[in-house]
């Protein structure tokens, strides 16, 4: 394997005849570094990213020995479908929300946790575990907690005296219930992040602001959330990316449903490919949703670039 | 703030009265709530989860629940051995997990040393390549590996869930950056004495960039060992299943009926990152924190 065939290069020769010049021996050892990454990485991404724009035009079952070249026949079943729209909202929604909720809670967790309290240290690693456990057992456990009349959150609805649903099974419910726990399990995550920015804003910005007068709100406003911007950036555009990617919560809590209520873009690749064995549709999808990954990394870069020229 | 009013105080001399507003108080009992808030939001689910592992069917159905399983049912987890092979799983997800790790940092330790220190015409081109790679995710890719995959006829296999995640362009890019900020003399010191690529990097630049490397072992580690959609398409068999996937066909098989025993399984899975991330915890926060502070 990979291994293996790193042990073959070592042009390790320099005491006796030079096979290459000092120059050439480097460009060896360099292409020797390189090339089980470069094999790995052109095999399993970029080789991928070719092939699903070919199956794109092409209708497979993946039973058939060979795909059937039907041209933008996909492309425009998709588009013109009722379904694409309401993955977009969907994966919108999911995005939007998932993003702004996890931010702003975090936020709010990583000042508190940033104070000098009792226990804190205790706190942020509890509120950090959900973000290493798999996504599956995390799911596992909110789907008993959204379990209907016995479940916690059913409960607990009862005894403040709402009506009990039946939460993944609803339309209206299932898609605020998977995001519940997808920003449930990423809190802890961003707010450590956070803290780190927090800790990283020079304790003078906040004296001078004193010194100025400033109450604890205006330094909150004028010095803590600029400071924070990089970290919040790079926390938007990271949790964006991660949201376009959740799978494991939305498989086993509804299965993109109930009907199609919970199916991002990632899910439908998914259904296409290994559901419903429609390759060509299944490509269409996983274009789209690179193109719409690429897109959010280019605004990064963009943002990142603008900001190392002004600054 | 607090913490200036914190700072006043001189420690270890008996302060009698201490100079508190009421303001202060009403700051700090909020602060407190809101920490124990924090710590209910994961310690409530957690609590119930663990409870409802130890009750009986017809417990879990009961409304209003048990706070305290009646008679704690030990058998769920005997139940959830039995109901699917995990002494399988685990090893398959250890094996996956180690192999998957270890095929990746090896690839990006000596990728990054190339890109860091060995200057050749059309390296810029090259790392550019890997950089793009960064923005084509496993889950765009999945049908496509799945075709190559079966192709070499690895479905099914530890093999076929090991081999497409041997690439590694985030941690190849993340080591580069650690490997260039390292002192630059001591690498001149290594060149003049004679010391060729591979010596510089095993004696030189690997002892420096030991922290992160653990750093990166570890996120490397925790993502495969978590790893879901990949091995749930590559695997059809409970004997080729890694934990993640293993648990969530528990459920399946077992459904809402035998919640105890799922909620068994479930705890099975996860208690073993419990135990590690007591251990690594700090370095692992600190490591996620400054890496995404500085890059």
């Amino acid at each position: 394997m990979v291994v293996a065939s790193m042990r073959i290069r070592v042009p390790e020769r320099r005491q006796s005849t030079p096979l290459f010049t000092a120059r050439g021996r480097d460009t060896v050892t360099f292409i020797a570094f390189v090339a089980p990454n470069f094999l790995a990485i052109g095999l399993f991404s970029y080789w991928p990213l070719l092939r699903n724009i070919w199956l794109s035009f092409n209708y497979w079952d993946m039973i058939a020995p060979e795909p059937i070249w039907i041209g933008v026949d996909n492309w425009i079943e998709v588009f013109t479908s009722t379904t694409f729209p309401v993955i977009l909202r969907n994966t919108f929604t999911f995005t939007v929300v998932s993003v702004g909720a996890t931010l702003v809670l975090a936020l709010g967790a990583a000042l508190l946790l940033n104070e000098p309290l009792r226990a804190r240290d205790v706190v942020r690693a509890t509120l950090f575990a959900p973000a290493i456990l798999p996504g599956s057992a995390v799911a596992l456990v909110w789907t008993f907690l959204f379990a209907p009349n016995f479940g916690l959150v059913s409960q607990a609805a009862v005894a403040i005296g709402l009506p009990t649903v039946r939460y993944l099974n609803d339309p209206s419910w299932a898609m605020p219930a998977v995001l519940l726990v997808v920003v449930w399990r990423r809190v802890g995550y961003e707010a450590v992040i956070f803290i780190a920015g927090l800790q990283s804003i020079s304790k003078d910005l906040y004296e001078a602001a004193r010194v100025d007068g400033a109450n604890a709100w205006q330094r909150f406003r004028h010095v803590t959330i600029p400071g924070l911007g990089p970290v919040a950036f790079f926390l938007i555009v990271t949790s964006i990316l991660a949201s376009f990617q959740s799978f494991d919560v939305i498989r086993v809590m509804t299965a993109g449903g109930p009907v199609i209520a919970t199916r991002t873009l990632i899910y439908q690749v998914y259904q296409e490919a290994f559901g419903a064995f429609n390759a060509g549709r299944a490509a269409v999808y996983a274009t789209i949703l690179f193109g719409l990954m690429l897109s959010v990394t280019i605004v990064q870069v963009r943002m990142v670039e603008r900001r190392v020229t002004y600054e | 703030m607090n913490k200036s009013s914190a700072r006043a105080i001189p420690v270890g001399i008996p302060t009698t009265r201490v100079t508190r507003t009421f303001a202060d108080l009403a700051a700090g009992m909020a602060s407190y709530t809101g920490l124990a808030i924090a710590f209910l939001v994961i310690g409530l689910p957690t609590y119930w989860v663990v409870i409802g592992a130890l009750k009986a069917p017809n417990e879990i159905y009961t409304v209003p629940s048990t706070w305290w399983p009646l008679q704690p049912q030990w058998t769920n987890f005997s139940k959830a051995w039995v109901a699917a092979p995990f002494p399988i799983m685990f090893a398959n997800s250890l094996a996956v997990t180690v192999a998957s790790t270890a095929a990746k940092l090896v690839n990006a330790i000596f990728c990054a040393y190339a890109f860091a220190f060995i200057n050749v015409p059309g390296r810029t081109v090259a790392f550019v390549a890997i950089l793009g790679a960064l923005m084509i995710p496993e889950e765009v890719t999945i049908l496509p590996n799945y075709l190559t995959v079966a192709s070499l006829g690895y479905i099914n296999s530890v093999s076929g869930l090991i081999i497409p995640t041997v690439g590694s362009a985030f941690a190849t890019f993340f080591l580069r950056q650690a490997f260039l900020a390292l002192p630059r003399e001591v690498l001149d010191a290594a060149k003049v004495d004679g010391a060729g690529h591979l010596q510089t990097l095993w004696h030189v630049v690997l002892p420096l960039a030991r922290p992160v490397l653990a750093t990166l072992v570890l996120l490397t580690a925790v993502a495969r060992w978590n790893d879901f959609l990949w091995p749930l398409v590559a695997t059809s068999q409970a004997t080729t299943r890694t934990l993640p996937v293993g648990v969530y066909f528990l459920f399946n098989q077992e459904g809402s009926t035998e919640w105890g025993v799922v909620l068994a399984g479930t705890i099975l899975v996860v208690a073993p990152i419990i135990v590690l991330f007591l251990m690594v915890q700090r370095h692992l926060v600190e490591g996620i924190a400054s890496g995404a502070v500085k890059g």
